[in-house]
C-alpha cells in the first residue's frame, strides 16, 4: 500500500518533537477526522534553522510530517512558501490517492506556522494571506475508493 | 519471534487441513455435475447432501432448511431481499440496527430506495439491542426483523432468544446475520425463533466464497438468483462442491470440539484484555465485558490512529485490524464505534485483534509488550497526547 520511503519516515520520522520559544508555530486539521499536525519553526533572518513537528494520524500523515520539515529545513521562508503538497508526496515515492490529503496538510502546516511567524514577527511574506486552510474539502474523495 | 502472529481471525481464517482434506477430491477426481444423471455426479449429489447434514446439525436445523451461497454477503443480501420482495403485499417496513454489518446496513440502504422503509435501533454502549425499543419499533407493516448474532468489531453477542420471541409475538419474520457467531456460540434455531440465519465459512477454518442461508420451512422468500433448479429453485448455479463440503465439515468440527476451543479462546482473550489493561493508560474496551465473541478483543488507544498502530504491528509481526477512517478508505471511523456513543477521535484510535485456535499465550504476552511500545511512541509524537501531559 505505501512506498518504501513512506514506510520509512513512518518507522524512522525525522525531527519530531518541539521546539521551546519557536518563531512560529501552526497547527492544522481536527481529531475528528483522525489527523492533527503541528509544527514548530526557528527562524534566523531569512532562514529556516531549525524545524520539529507533532502530528496525530495515520502512517502517511506522520511520514508526510516528516518528509515536509526535511524539505524546508535550512531553506529560505520564500522556498518554504514554494513547498507544494504535490512535492512532499513525490519526495515520498507517491502516496495512495486517499493519502493525499495527508500531503496537503503538511502543507498548510507549514503555512500556518509561517502565518503564525509572521504575526509575531511583523515580517510580511509574500503569498501568505492568499493560503486558504479551510481543511474540510482536503477529504473530498472520488466515489469509487471506498472499500 | 519471526512468525507473523495473526490476530485478524474475524476477518478471515485458515482452511483447516481436515476441511481441506475433505475438499480435495472434488477438485479434480469428483467434479461431476450434481444436475447430472450418470454415476460420477451422484458423488457430487451426496457430497452436498452430507455437507447440507453438517450444518443443519450445527444450528439445530432441518436438512432441508439449508441453502449453500456464494458467502455471508450473499446470504445477507438474499435473506432481506428475498423476504423484503416476497412479503411487499403485507408491508414494506424492516427493522435492524446501527451496528450491522454493510452486508446488511446497504442492502437495507437499497431497499429504502425501492420504497422500503427501514428502521435502524440505536444500540447501549456495549453495543446491545435494547429489547423494548425493538418491540416498540414494530408496526402493523413491519415485514422483518434483521438483527447481527454477534458484532464482527466489537465482538457483543446480542439477545437472539428474546429477540425471536419478541418477532414471534408479532408474527415478524426474524433473519439473524450469524456470520461471526457460526461455529464460535452454541445456536438451536429453533429454541430462538430464527427463521432465517446467513453463515459464511471462512470465519471458521472453511473455504472463501461460500456460506449457507437457514430458511425456516414454510417461509416464503424470493430467489436472488435465477437460473437453473439448483438449492430446490432457490439459488441457481453449479454448486461449488468443494466448497460446500468444506463448509459442512468446517462446521462439524466446530461444533464437535465448541466447549473446548472456547474455553482456550476465553482464557487468551482475558489474558490479553487485562495486559492491555495493567500495562498501557489511557485505554477503553470496546463491547460487552461477557456477553462478546470468545476470541474478540477490541480497544481504543486515546490520542493515537489504529492505521499508525496496525502499521507498527506488522512491522513485528502482528496482523491485526483497526475501526479507523484510514484503514477503510472512508472519511468516518467504524459506524459500530460511532453507535456505541465513542467521539470520532476516541475512534479513529480503535484496534481489533481477533484470537483463534492457533494463537498461544506467550503470542499474547508479545503482543502486549511490543503494543505498550508502539502506543507509548505514537503518543510521544502525538500533540493530543502532550496537551494531557501538560494538563491542558
Amino acid at each position: 500500500m505505501y512506498s518504501e520511503k513512506v514506510m520509512e519516515h513512518f518507522t524512522q520520522p525525522r525531527n519530531v518533537g518541539e521546539i521551546e520559544n519557536a518563531d512560529g508555530v501552526g497547527e492544522v486539521g481536527n481529531a475528528k477526522c483522525g489527523d492533527i499536525m503541528r509544527m514548530y519553526l526557528k527562524i534566523d533572518g531569512d532562514v529556516i534553522t531549525d524545524v520539529k513537528f507533532k502530528t496525530f494520524g495515520c502512517g502517511s500523515a506522520i511520514a508526510s510530517s516528516s518528509m515536509a520539515t526535511e524539505l524546508i529545513k535550512g531553506k529560505t521562508l520564500k522556498e518554504a512558501m514554494e513547498l507544494t503538497n504535490k512535492a512532499v508526496a513525490d519526495a515520498l515515492d507517491g502516496l495512495p490517492p486517499v493519502k493525499m490529503h495527508c500531503s496537503v496538510l503538511a502543507e498548510q502546516a507549514i503555512k500556518s506556522a509561517l502565518v503564525d511567524y509572521s504575526k509575531k514577527s511583523g515580517v510580511k511574506i509574500e503569498g501568505l494571506e492568499d493560503v486558504d486552510f479551510d481543511d474540510e474539502h482536503l477529504h473530498d474523495l472520488p466515489e469509487n475508493e471506498e472499500e | 519471534m519471526d512468525k507473523m502472529i495473526y490476530m485478524d481471525h474475524s476477518a478471515t481464517t485458515p482452511v483447516k487441513k481436515e476441511v481441506l482434506q475433505e475438499m480435495l477430491p472434488y477438485f479434480s477426481e469428483f467434479y461431476g455435475n450434481p444436475s447430472s444423471v450418470y454415476q460420477l455426479s451422484s458423488k457430487s449429489k451426496l457430497a452436498i447432501d452430507k455437507a447440507r447434514e453438517q450444518v443443519a446439525k450445527g444450528i439445530g436445523a432441518k436438512k432441508n432448511e439449508i441453502y449453500f451461497t456464494g458467502g455471508g454477503s450473499e446470504a445477507d443480501n438474499w435473506a432481506i431481499k428475498g423476504i423484503a420482495y416476497r412479503h411487499r403485499e403485507k408491508g414494506n417496513h424492516i427493522i435492524t440496527s446501527k451496528i450491522e454489518h454493510h452486508a446488511v446496513l446497504h442492502t437495507c440502504e437499497y431497499l429504502q430506495k425501492q420504497g422500503f422503509e427501514v428502521t435502524y435501533l440505536d444500540v447501549d454502549e456495549y453495543g446491545m439491542v435494547r429489547l423494548e425499543e425493538l418491540e416498540a419499533a414494530i408496526k402493523e407493516n413491519t415485514i422483518l426483523i434483521s438483527i447481527m448474532f454477534a458484532n464482527n468489531e466489537i465482538g457483543t453477542i446480542q439477545p437472539i432468544k428474546e429477540i425471536g420471541q419478541i418477532a414471534r409475538k408479532h408474527k415478524v419474520l426474524f433473519h439473524t446475520d450469524a456470520v461471526q457467531a457460526v461455529g464460535s456460540l452454541r445456536i438451536d434455531v429453533n429454541e430462538m425463533n430464527i427463521d432465517l440465519l446467513s453463515m459464511s465459512a471462512h470465519k471458521l477454518y472453511g473455504p472463501k466464497g461460500v456460506g449457507a442461508l437457514y430458511i425456516r420451512q414454510g417461509t416464503r422468500i424470493d430467489p436472488l438468483i435465477a437460473g437453473g433448479a439448483q438449492e430446490r429453485n432457490k439459488r441457481a448455479g453449479t454448486e461449488n462442491i468443494a466448497g460446500i463440503v468444506g463448509t459442512g465439515k468446517a462446521v462439524e468440527l466446530a461444533y464437535d470440539n465448541l466447549e473446548e476451543n472456547n474455553r482456550k479462546l476465553i482464557a487468551l482473550r482475558e489474558r490479553l484484555i487485562k495486559g492491555i489493561q495493567d500495562k498501557i493508560p489511557h485505554v477503553r474496551l470496546n463491547g460487552h465485558p461477557e456477553k462478546r465473541l470468545p476470541g474478540n478483543v477490541n480497544f481504543c488507544f486515546q490520542f493515537i490512529e489504529g492505521e499508525a498502530l496496525l502499521l507498527s504491528l506488522d512491522m513485528v509481526g502482528v496482523a491485526g485490524s483497526s475501526g479507523s477512517a484510514c484503514t477503510s478508505g472512508s472519511l468516518d471511523p467504524s459506524h459500530v464505534l460511532l453507535s456505541i456513543g465513542l467521539p470520532h477521535e476516541i475512534a479513529h484510535g480503535s484496534l481489533r485483534l481477533s484470537l483463534g485456535l492457533a494463537n498461544t499465550e506467550e503470542e499474547v504476552d508479545y503482543v502486549v509488550d511490543q503494543l505498550t511500545g508502539i502506543v507509548d511512541r505514537l503518543r510521544m509524537m502525538s500533540p493530543l497526547y502532550d496537551k494531557i501531559q501538560g494538563g491542558i
